[in-house]
């Protein structure tokens, strides 16, 4: 005999619980890190007219970051020297790296690369986007028939 | 230099809380990459820290403890809404133990683009001394 099977309500009542209790914690600690895949780690703040990408590059001066767009990529490059060391120094620990560094990031819509503008203070990049005017949403005017 | 070239990291080390010490500031907070080399005159802590400038850096010493801390302010920017996250911003600290042989009194510090430099310098009578030897008669 066919029966259906009927979940208990306990556990129904434990399966709400539980996606209410991940829609509280989704709302709440909605800000998902993710591991950069290169130097440096780029945070990426969006509205509808652009971007701010702001990164942390320590040690490195304003005229050694080259910032680039193309389309619809942004490609942050620069390098970080060593401190110059003298005769007879020497290193106890080292935990700071060096050296050269390209990372690319994918942009959501095309910018205007005319008016990117970049600031750079105490090893902190910001970088200040603008959605290209015909890449911004348009409202459509519905008209009644 | 016998040192080899350390890559750059993009990944920030969050604090690891000790026992005895408990934080007052509700924020997050990381342990910043430094560096120690140890010069003629000077045993030099060279650390990342982002953010900070000179008023806002603390460097206390107590006892045989060195302790930076270094307090971001951070504003996210107005209007936006952050899309793609990979760093998290907070306040640094870190302690170094120092040795006896630095001359307390003249502990300098700068900052300059986040990169925070200590310069310890060694008492006289730590620095190496060059003993010359002589023909024995």
């Amino acid at each position: 005999m066919y029966r259906r099977y009927r979940v208990p309500r306990m556990w129904r009542d434990m399966d709400k619980l539980q996606s209410e209790m991940n829609r509280l914690f989704d709302s709440t600690f909605s800000r998902r890190y993710r591991n950069a895949p290169g130097f440096p780690a780029v945070n990426v703040w969006a509205n509808e007219n652009g971007l701010v990408v702001t990164a942390e590059v320590p040690g490195i001066n304003a005229e050694d970051i080259d910032i680039m767009v193309v389309g619809e990529t942004m490609t942050i490059s620069g390098s970080r020297g060593m401190d110059e060391l003298g005769e007879g120094t020497r290193y106890h620990r080292q935990e700071r790296g060096y050296g050269d560094f390209t990372r690319t990031v994918k942009l959501p819509f095309l910018v205007d690369s005319d008016k990117v503008d970049a600031s750079f203070r105490d090893g902190l990049l910001n970088i200040t986007l603008p959605r290209k005017d015909e890449d911004k949403p348009r409202k459509i005017a519905i008209t009644s028939g | 230099m016998a040192t080899e070239e350390k890559a750059l990291e993009a990944q920030k080390q969050e604090i690891t809380e000790s026992e005895e010490i408990e934080r007052t500031r509700e924020c997050q907070c990381f342990t910043p990459r430094a560096d120690i080399y140890e010069t003629e005159d000077n045993i030099v802590v060279v650390a990342d820290l982002p953010g900070v400038d000179e008023n806002s850096v603390d460097i206390t010493l107590e006892k045989n403890i060195l302790t930076i801390n270094g307090y971001v302010d951070y504003r996210e920017p107005e209007g936006y809404s952050l899309a793609w996250a990979e760093y998290e911003v907070g306040d640094y600290q870190r302690s170094f133990r120092i040795s006896n042989e630095i001359d307390r009194d003249k502990i300098e510090a700068t900052i300059k683009d986040g990169v925070l430099r200590l310069y310890l310098p060694k008492l006289e009578q730590a620095k190496l001394k060059k003993i010359a030897v002589k023909v024995g008669e």
